[in-house]
């Protein structure tokens, strides 16, 4: 694999890979000195056009930690400020002769564009609405973690599912991984079309709660109630938020996920995000070390893994 | 006084039918159409083998970008795009900077378009600035020659405006043309809206944009009575509201582009600026709906919107990128290849209807007899091509066909009676 643009690109079988590389990177990362030397002499370049300092830090740990250099290419600190196009920006970016380039931007599809004008390995650390893989793969990894495996699961993913590419991959990553998924979500906040999305679709959250094995919620903006998707955010957390009530209906052993940053109150009661079943923690901590895997996986010559 | 022309050996056809003849040219008007011409000694003779001799080709929408994006395309890098498509004129789209809405800017471009590869008319704005508010002079634009009218790029929103640009233009004896689309429903999208949009988290312009303000101006025209024009249709849904004006006897036309019958949304998935186009490409089902318009008449015209970018312009993110895409150097091949009809029909898609709908029936598209204009183009219609964006004349290259096969191809192009293409090369 040359790239990771899409949770498709890598099937259920490279998303199995992964997961079982991200094994070792866990030990490795629990240890008193958490570096390997695997990508020692590469180069792992993050260029952000969206400010996301948890995304970034953790690419950028996990490179540390394979012992790859690493650069920072962000919006606020660079000629991308001043009208340079994302073209030249990754010309000048790739003389200088890196081997990765992990790319955020706030439209859909950049990375697409960056991996036709460069040789170096792109990895999509999200594009607009559309994927955020590396995000997906995390959460079924720990998702796994809990439970051994995905299959047979039944997955309820709460929220803006239309403006989420959190949303996006992680259908792709559970489905293909063979879990049944319901979004939950009013009209207004699913896209236009689900045809071809191995789904189904609920606007009852008591209805799906009770049954569910994983609740994933989704970060909800404020700004959609002025866009006329929502009356109100207070009419969404009566309908769609996980409030302390609600969280009466999951089960002993439900999972409770979010990609964060939550907004507590409004998507997530504050006392749920701490209950044992929220992994929320789990997922951040997940996130270096599957993101290692990634780097490792594309970067790497399967060289070793010791240290 | 140029030289005689004699376009041997190919077979004329035009809105009459088709039969084999040569085609004696001679300053600037057809004098002899015969089965074997006795030229004058000093003639050139252009080899027609093979080819049909055909009214050359009326684009009713082109955007040639001068005055303003010049390093997007001028008239006269436009025009020699058109003569190497097989047209002799077309009509340039006045979302130019500045806009065409004053009979100052009409004469601007008239006069570049004097010197150029083909015969250069002009729309002009139906409002101030397309901005939708307030009616341009369309008098006085008028009285310059100016036939179509349109806000192009932008739909005129405001229906009580509308009303009122109709009922004033059918004093003028002139035609409005609207870009069809609701902007509160279009509002920030960028795509088909669909399962493509939903697949590529990019925002959708849904069909309902384009057939609302079809509905609308189908209303008008038949409250107001004045003809109304239908730019690049592009869904179903609006295609059957224009057929079923048609057949209310309303005074209605349409035009559809190559790029709605050959691509479909799908194409946006490689995220490639390049498919990106206003409206947007759709599905297969409105593809399959405007070829079957196309084919019974309910669309007039085959329009080319041809919309010339810079690169930089279409390497910009899919929802920062301008729409648009090049379309008069293979407009003719894609009918050829992509419609299920006989040339002839293509042609008179391509050339004699769009010719009337833009007042241009007496010098373009008319038949090949002894008196009329020689404007005229030769294709072979089985010579195989391939599309390279480097070769295009346009001096820009977003076209969406790179690489494509295409069969179809002018040969020659003759313009008042001069060749401006020879053997698929232009002259000036
Ligand atoms: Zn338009």
């Amino acid at each position: 694999m040359r790239h990771l643009l899409s949770v498709a690109d890598l099937g259920p079988d490279g998303i199995e890979e992964v997961l079982r590389l991200t094994d070792n990177f866990v030990e490795v990362s629990a240890r008193a000195i958490p570096r390997v030397p695997a990508l020692r002499g590469k180069t792992v370049v993050s260029l952000f056009y969206e400010d996301s300092t948890r995304t970034r830090l953790s690419f950028e740990t996990a490179a540390k930690r394979l012992n790859a250099d690493t650069m920072n290419f962000s919006v606020s600190s660079s000629s991308v400020n001043k009208g340079e196009s994302v073209r030249d920006t990754v010309t000048t970016i790739a003389a200088m002769g890196v081997d990765a380039i992990v790319v955020r931007h706030s439209s859909a599809g950049v990375p697409w564009q960056v991996a036709r004008w460069t040789d170096a390995a792109v990895l999509n650390a999200g594009d607009g609405w559309h994927e955020h893989p590396t995000q997906a793969l995390l959460d079924c990894y720990t998702i796994r973690e809990r439970r051994g495996s995905l299959a047979g699961l039944r997955v309820a993913i709460v929220g803006d599912v239309k403006h989420s590419r959190v949303a996006r991959s992680n259908v792709l990553a559970f489905s293909l991984l063979g879990a049944d998924v319901t979004l939950v979500a009013p009209p207004t906040l699913l896209p236009p079309s689900l045809a071809g999305w191995p789904v189904a679709v609920s606007h009852d959250l008591d209805d799906v709660l009770p049954k569910a094995d994983v609740v994933y919620l989704l970060r909800m903006q404020r700004e959609r109630q002025t866009e006329a998707l929502l009356p109100s955010l207070r009419e969404y957390t009566a309908l769609y938020g996980l409030t302390r009530d609600r969280a009466k209906l999951l089960g002993d052993d439900t999972i409770v996920m979010h990609p964060g940053p939550m907004n507590r109150g409004v998507e997530i009661a504050a006392e749920v995000a701490d209950l044992p079943g929220a992994v929320i923690t789990r997922q951040v901590a997940n996130g270096v070390a599957v993101r290692m895997a990634v780097l490792f996986l594309i970067l790497g010559s399967g060289g070793d893994l010791g240290g | 006084m140029a030289a005689d022309i004699v376009l041997r050996g190919g077979a004329v056809v035009d809105a009459t039918g088709g039969r084999r003849a040569d085609v004696l040219v001679h300053d600037g008007v057809v004098t002899a159409v015969d089965g074997d011409l006795e030229a004058p000694a000093s003639a050139l003779v252009l080899d027609a083998g093979g080819c049909v001799v055909a009214p050359g080709l009326v684009d009713l929408h082109a955007h040639l970008r001068q005055p303003g994006r010049e390093e997007a395309e001028t008239v006269e890098s436009g025009s020699r795009a058109a003569a190497l498509g097989g047209y002799t004129a077309l009509v340039a789209m006045p979302n130019t900077d500045p806009p065409i809405d004053s009979a100052a800017v009409v004469r601007e471009v008239l006069e570049l378009g004097a010197g150029a590869c083909c015969d250069v008319r002009v729309a002009g704005a139906i409002t101030k600035g397309r901005r939708g508010e307030e009616l341009a002079p369309m008098g006085e634009m008028a009285a310059l020659g100016v036939r179509i009218f349109t806000d192009d790029g932008n739909g005129v929103q405001d229906a009580r405006l509308m009303r009122r640009a109709f009922e004033y233009s059918s004093a003028l004896g002139v035609l409005l043309a609207q870009h069809c689309e609701d902007d509160e429903l279009a509002e920030g999208g960028h795509m088909h809206e669909g399962e493509w949009s939903s697949r590529l988290g990019i925002p959708g312009i849904p069909v309902e944009a384009e057939a609302m303000m079809v509905a609308r101006d189908v209303a008008l025209a038949e409250l107001t009575g004045a003809p109304v024009h239908f730019l690049h249709l592009s869904t179903a849904m609006a295609i059957a509201m224009v057929r079923a004006a048609k057949a209310a006897d309303l005074p209605v036309t349409a035009e559809a582009t190559p790029h709605h019958f050959t691509l479909t949304d799908e194409a946006v998935a490689s995220y490639d600026p390049l498919f990106k186009v206003n409206p947007p490409l759709r599905p297969r089902a409105d593809i399959d709906a405007v070829k079957a318009a196309l084919a019974d008449g309910t669309i007039d015209a085959i329009a080319t919107d041809h919309a010339p970018h810079p690169q930089e312009a279409k390497e910009l993110p899919f929802d920062q990128a301008p729409p648009g895409m090049l379309g008069l150097e293979t407009a003719l091949a894609l009918a050829i290849d992509e419609l299920d009809l006989p040339l002839e029909r293509v042609l008179a898609l391509l050339s004699w209807q769009p010719a009337h709908i833009a007042g241009l029936a007496g010098q373009h598209g008319g038949p090949i007899a002894e008196g009329a204009a020689a404007n005229l183009c030769v294709i072979d219609a089985d010579a195989r091509w391939v599309v390279e964006p480097e070769r295009l004349a346009s001096r820009s290259r977003n076209t969406p066909y790179a690489g494509r096969k295409l069969t179809g191809k002018v040969r020659h192009t003759v313009l008042r009676g001069e060749p401006v293409v020879v053997d698929g090369e232009a002259q000036r």
